[in-house]
């Protein structure tokens, strides 16, 4: 009697001891309100998503999400909502990053703090080099940058082309890397126009006026997401540019799947790169917006910005599998570099060298449906693309 | 028994004991230093609060006492936190109390340069003229890329420990707060000592009635500039400062957020008042950092409140509201305070 009741007693006590080691807090960095919170609310709702669709493979263990608002890109605000998620809260990894300063500001806390740190948006091709402790699940600029450079030249034909791009860093990241892809495949950059900075929509009818009077093949145009991409397909198509000949191309923030609607007729045609768009046909990403669509509404779609959301949290619960839900920062970033998953953007796995992403880029084009929608429609696939600014050591990368 | 003279009237008595210390002052360092003892794992936010009483402070002496009315303060702060920066960045220099100095300095040198032409407009002339340089000095740091690091901020900011025995840890800021906590009491006795002094009614003099100061022969301009390279100075203390505690600088610190902030928080709190910046700090930053804790996506409700609420019912901030309230408390021991 005695010995059951002491046998009782200790497997009471090894369930509690499980229990209390079954939760993993992840401390959520995004900036919930201002102009980012559009964008947090898509990767706050990808994170949502994958532990509802994907809870068999979270169980035994629990993940809590601690949510901070980042409030705006200065960083002082977002580091210290990371100090006090690492201090306060304890959480045992952390996730999130929209604007790329704030992930800029909140290295050296994250590197401090010894925790995973998954970012989930933030673009800058140098972050994952600030912190040892970065693993990135969205993209750099150069992943789509580079491999529009060769696929203007090599698949479009093109032999000359004008980039337009919104005047700060993530624009300036993209006109290197299509710089670099499309005159090192025989193609040549003769115009280059910054246009204005990423607070406010410019009217872009002077600089594509100006590059419209070059009479390129293709004219490259980066701006940020959000609600630049539906002045820029619309000044495209008031100028005539399209029936002078020119093709807009551009990596997909121009086509970004929330926006894509809005644009009407003007945007069939347009041609991106990029690693996600909710078109994407494969089984994966049918479930993916299915399941998006049911939770959120069907007048809702997710897009690049939730996918970063969506596999990061997929990262995470593979990190927690492989520790037994034992989450240290150096052990999780050895687990982190072991992960492949199959994702609705395609085959995806974490780069042991770099923590960056390696994924697929899609060269898609826009197309009209019998529906009267429109969607993209995939041309040509580059499998595997690595962050090419790490691989070709461009500095500050390399 | 010697005749009363006019030393002894009320009036003059009260007047020559304005500048001593009250029994309540030293109250605000007291709950610093019990903040750091209690809090330890707030100091991150404590250090941000600091810092921004210390520009608050910086921004009382020109709106508050000399009612130069500027919507570009942080032009000083980000002149400030650029200078320190880069500094350290490019490894020049980066001893962090002189590092300071050399920031305070630059940051008076823009106020200085700056001053002499905009103080001859008042009004929204100077209200936008000064918006519009610290718009200048934004993008001019945007531009300047590879000093600046333009967008993205410059990193890889190294301070070695301060009086080479205190490291700035980041994720356990103690050193960073006590430093702040430092350099705001010494900015704070200088500025209070300022606005008591002949100097400081000369200023308050120059925004009650400017006519008349120029009627009774005082040098209106040249204190006025004098008035907002000092101010600009201690702004590029809070700016160095704030980029020494963070190890980063970026385009945030010459933005129109900061200077519009700064603004809000003074208001708030009361301007022309010494304790005016204390309060409004801490009363909107608290706010804004516990609520959004609590509700990430809907604290700026509260925050919107708030504000509206001390707009509607208390012009003097929350100062001027306390004020209000003991006066009617003990209306016959005291005159009212003058509006």
């Amino acid at each position: 009697m005695m010995k059951r009741i002491l046998a009782a007693t200790a497997a009471l006590a090894i369930s509690a001891s499980l229990a209390s080691a079954q939760e993993v807090k992840v401390g959520v960095n995004l900036p919930y309100t201002g102009i980012g919170a559009e964008f947090a609310q898509l990767i706050d709702r990808g994170m949502e998503l994958y532990l509802k669709l994907n809870a068999d493979k979270v169980k035994p263990y629990s993940i809590k999400l601690i949510k901070r608002d980042a409030k705006n890109p200065a960083g002082n605000d977002s580091r210290v909502a990371t100090q006090e998620l690492l201090t306060q809260d304890n959480v045992d990894i952390l996730a999130g990053w929209v604007y790329s300063p704030n992930a800029i500001a909140s290295a050296p806390v994250v590197t401090a703090g010894k925790k995973l740190a998954v970012i989930m948006n933030a673009g800058t091709a140098h972050i994952t080099n600030m912190s040892p402790y970065y693993v990135r699940t969205s993209f750099s600029m150069w992943h789509s940058g580079y491999p529009m450079g060769e696929a203007a030249a090599k698949q479009l034909g093109a032999k000359t082309a004008v980039v337009g791009y919104t005047d700060f860093p993530p624009g300036k990241d993209e006109l290197a890397a299509f710089k670099r892809a499309f005159e090192g495949s025989g193609g040549k950059v003769i115009d280059e126009i910054p246009m204005g900075g990423a607070g406010a929509v410019p009217d872009f009818t002077p600089f594509f006026q100006r590059a419209k009077d070059k009479k390129p093949d293709v004219f490259f145009v980066f701006i940020p997401a959000g609600d630049h991409a539906a002045a820029v397909v619309k000044t495209y198509g008031a100028l005539g540019m399209r029936e002078a000949g020119i093709k807009l191309i551009g990596p997909g923030d121009i086509t970004q799947d929330t926006k894509l609607q809005a644009m009407g007729d003007a945007a069939v045609g347009l041609i991106t790169m990029h690693h996600y768009h909710a078109d994407l046909d494969n089984a994966e990403n049918k479930r993916f917006v299915a399941a998006w669509k049911k939770e959120y509404g069907a007048n809702t779609t997710p897009d690049f910005m939730a996918i970063g959301g969506y596999d990061g949290m997929a990262l995470i619960v593979h990190i927690v599998q492989q520790l037994k839900g034992k989450i240290d920062g150096d052990k999780a970033i050895a687990a982190a570099k072991t992960f492949k998953s199959n994702s609705p953007r395609g085959p995806f796995s974490i780069d042991p060298e770099t923590r960056d992403i390696v994924m697929n880029a899609y060269l898609s084009e826009v197309v009209k449906g019998k529906d009267g929608k429109l969607s993209q429609k995939v041309l040509s696939t580059t499998p595997n693309v690595k962050d090419p600014c790490k691989a070709l050591k461009v500095p500050p990368c390399g | 028994m010697s005749a009363p003279t006019v030393f002894d009237h009320p009036a003059a008595r009260a007047l020559s004991r304005r500048h001593r210390l009250r029994w309540w002052e030293p109250l605000p360092w007291i709950l610093a230093l019990a903040f750091y003892f209690m809090f330890p794992r707030y100091l991150g936010f404590g250090t941000e609060l600091l810092i921004m009483v210390l520009f608050a402070i910086s921004l009382d002496l020109a709106l508050g006492y000399a009612g130069i009315v500027t919507l570009g303060h942080a032009a000083f702060f980000g002149a400030g936190a650029y200078t320190v920066g880069m500094l350290a960045h490019h490894g020049i220099w980066n001893e962090p109390i002189s590092s300071l100095f050399i920031g305070a300095a630059v940051a008076a040198a823009i106020g200085l340069a700056s001053g002499l032409v905009l103080l001859r407009t008042t009004g929204l002339t100077l209200l936008m003229l000064t918006l519009c340089t610290m718009a200048l000095l934004e993008e001019a740091a945007n531009l300047g890329h590879d000093w600046t690091g333009g967008f993205d901020g410059l990193t890889g900011i190294s301070i070695p420990p301060l009086f080479g025995l205190f490291e700035f840890n980041p994720l356990f800021p103690k050193t960073q707060y006590l430093y702040v906590l430092g350099a705001l009491l010494i900015c704070f006795v200088f500025v209070r000592t300022l606005v008591y002094s002949p100097f400081g009614h000369s200023l308050t003099g120059i925004r009650e009635n400017t006519l008349r100061m120029h009627a009774v022969g005082a040098p209106v301009r040249t204190r006025l500039v004098v008035c907002y390279t000092i101010s600009a100075a201690l702004a590029g203390i809070a700016g160095g400062i704030w980029a020494q505690a963070n190890a980063y600088v970026n385009l945030s610190t010459l933005g129109l957020d900061r200077a519009a902030t700064v603004l809000i928080i003074l208001v708030l709190g009361g301007y022309g008042r010494l304790y005016g910046a204390f309060v409004g700090a801490v009363a909107y930053m608290a706010l804004s950092h516990f609520l959004a804790k609590v509700y990430p996506t809907a604290w700026q409700l509260g925050l919107g409140f708030l504000l509206v609420t001390i707009a509607l019912f208390a012009r003097g901030g929350i100062i001027g509201l306390g004020e209000t309230l003991m006066a009617r408390l003990r209306p016959k021991l005291k005159p009212k305070p003058p509006s």
